[in-house]
């Protein structure tokens, strides 16, 4: 599917613009916007970033540069289930690098990559604040699945769908 | 004797506005507003010694002080910082998952000691749970009109926002959580000017983390004497250690600052996992150097963690036992710093990217005796330099390790590789 097809959906504008009065300046909302975007669409397509520009009353770059800037924003598409697996410290401590080598055996995928239908790509992820319950891994935008143990995977994508 | 005043006692559910009521919540918010002054509330602050949760430990009545005085010609605002992204730390979280109206009562007393027109709670993008739970609470309180025109029979207007950051650790830092919440990238700013005097939007802003203001109601609820009886006599309060790693029951306890190490480690915590040895314990999140096994009867609070030779921070403790490399730990941590520097700075962006790739030739066992020295010869020349402490911290964690465990280190060198079969992988 081509980019072009994505466009702002009515739904995602008025989520917006409801944002927008919150704060002195509509740039504010560029943040909260960009995860209503990708709640709908998966990533945040570069003709999507112009709409939303013009519906802020900033520039597309401005608009780029923050897509660029954060790593939970994603320009290009990513897997169906975007998995996300924390390889800091107390999640390496807890086997998190078993727990990739895992996935991408399991999906035959390696981190960065999609499988070819677009159902799942791997992330490695920086700490996720739930370390107490290492190894943790976040699917999309959804809350954590918590305590993975690498000898368990098929649990894990069991639950992940 | 241990009393929390933080979380909710296990299995209790606070996080409703009738629950919370029940507790007594919301009472000393009504008595701020309606019987003491913004300056009585920051002497209060002053006099309770409470000190910053967000890592610097900076006096948290201090702080509000360099506000101006209310009626100036811009608004003032809170920027509370609920970003919490320190590897090791996640202990904002239970507040803001189990407790989530003890952080708006203490947006709202803050509010009326600073005269700030809201208050914007940055939470990092991955708390999705904390910010449905947040978001609840806000609207709760909206509702019954602790928040919003007149709150609280007051004639003062104050509301709270919440919002998500997107991923980036930088966004930590105050002055790079305020550049993202206007909308930018969240590369922090020069200072001077301060947010007291240029913050959010040019504003006057006070920057405090979820945990510093979650203590301000019981703090006006009970007095400062009350508070000052927890704790040392400088690091004053309950605060909440987190701790994870190779232990048996990791978790976030609450306990008075000041609490042993060994107790939290041995008797909270369940000890060590396995019953293997203890090696190493980062004491406040991975900017903070690390300590040996031999220094678990430090006690942890601000004064003796420095003669110590590290750092309090967020209080996170992450535990390692005697299987894991130190080498390999000191890579884990030169990664995230690597992938989180925000890159305005050049010995930063530089020295970031060096550490890593040395670390990863000494674990690799291509690394020689002088590798180790340009280690700390690029540390040195990333401290007190830069924009932010990001880079200061990069160069803590990894001298840190080299200094503690130069012996292992050492070990790869001479025997081209690590030493140790058992170890995770970084
Ligand atoms: C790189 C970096 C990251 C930081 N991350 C956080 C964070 O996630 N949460 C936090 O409260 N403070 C963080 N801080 C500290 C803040 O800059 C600031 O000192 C703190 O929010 C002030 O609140 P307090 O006085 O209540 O502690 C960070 C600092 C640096 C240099
Ligand atoms: S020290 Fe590093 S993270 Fe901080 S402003 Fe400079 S480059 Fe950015
Ligand atoms: S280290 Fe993985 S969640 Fe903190």
């Amino acid at each position: 599917m081509s980019d072009a097809v994505f466009t702002l959906s009515e739904a995602v504008k008025q989520q917006i613009l409801s944002e927008v009065p919150r704060y002195p300046e509509a740039r504010s909302a560029l943040l909260m916007a960009l995860h209503h975007i990708q709640a709908e669409i998966g990533h945040v397509p570069i003709n999507v970033q112009r709409e939303l520009a013009a519906l802020l009353g900033i520039r597309p770059i401005e608009v780029r540069e923050v897509v660029t800037f954060y790593p939970m924003y994603h320009e290009h598409p990513v897997g169906k289930r975007n998995i996300q697996v924390c390889v800091n410290i107390a999640c390496a401590l807890a086997g998190a690098r078993s727990v990739v080598r895992g996935l991408e055996q399991k999906l035959g995928i390696r981190v960065g990559e999609l499988t070819p239908d677009g159902a799942y790509s791997i992330e490695e992820v920086q700490c996720l604040g739930s370390c107490g319950t290492a190894v943790c891994v976040m699917v999309n935008n959804l809350p954590f699945i918590e305590n993975v143990r690498p000898d368990r995977l098929d649990d894990l994508l069991r639950t992940v769908g | 004797m241990l009393e929390r005043y933080l979380l909710p006692p296990d299995g209790a559910d606070w996080r409703s506005l009738d629950a919370y009521r029940q507790t007594g919540g919301y009472e000393a918010a009504q008595r701020a507003l309606q019987t003491l002054t913004s300056e009585a509330v920051i002497e209060e602050v002053k006099a309770s010694g409470l000190r910053g949760r967000g890592g610097a430990g900076f006096g948290t009545g201090q702080k509000w002080s360099f506000m101006p005085k209310p009626g100036g010609p811009k608004p003032t605002f809170i920027a509370c910082n609920g970003d919490e992204s320190e590897p090791g730390t996640f202990k904002d979280r239970q507040i803001l998952e189990r407790n989530p109206h003890l952080l708006v009562e203490g947006l709202i007393i803050t509010g009326h000691a600073i005269g700030a027109r809201a208050a914007y709670v940055y939470l990092r993008g991955e708390y999705v749970t904390a910010f449905r739970t947040l978001v609840r609470a806000v609207e709760e309180a909206r509702a019954a009109s602790l928040l919003g025109p007149g709150h609280l029979g007051s004639q003062r207007e104050f509301d709270v926002h919440v919002m998500r950051g997107a991923g980036a650790y930088i966004c930590g830092e105050e002055t790079g959580m305020i550049e993202s919440a206007e909308g930018k990238k969240g590369q922090p700013r020069k200072r001077p000017p301060f947010p007291a005097v240029y913050g959010l939007w040019g504003c006057p802003t006070t920057v405090n983390n979820v945990e510093t203001i979650s203590q301000v109601p019981s703090i006006i609820r009970r007095g400062a004497n009350w508070f000052k009886t927890i704790g040392t006599p400088t690091s004053t309060g309950n605060t909440l250690y987190g701790i994870s790693g190779h232990v048996n029951r990791p978790g976030v306890y609450e306990l008075p600052l000041g609490t042993p190490l060994r107790e939290i480690i041995e008797v909270h915590a369940g000890g060590v996992r396995d019953g293997k040895r203890l090696k190493a314990i980062i004491p406040g999140g991975v900017s903070m150097p690390v300590l040996s096994a031999e220094q678990i009867d430090v006690r942890m609070d601000h004064e003796s963690l420095k003669q110590a030779g590290t750092l309090l921070g967020t209080g996170g403790i992450v535990v390692m036992d005697e299987t894991a490399c130190m080498v390999r730990a000191a890579i884990v941590i030169a990664r995230f710093f690597r992938h989180e520097t925000c890159g305005q700075c050049t010995q930063c962006r530089e020295g970031t990217a060096w550490l890593y790739k040395l670390l990863r030739r000494v674990e690799g066992g291509q690394g020689t005796m002088a590798d180790l020295d340009t280690i700390n010869e690029i540390g040195g020349y990333m401290e007190g330099q830069t924009i932010c402490a990001l880079s200061d911290a990069a160069a803590w964690a990894a001298t840190g390790f080299l200094r503690r465990f130069r012996a292992e280190f050492e070990a790869h060198v001479t025997g081209g590789g690590c030493p140790l079969p058992e170890s995770f992988e970084a």
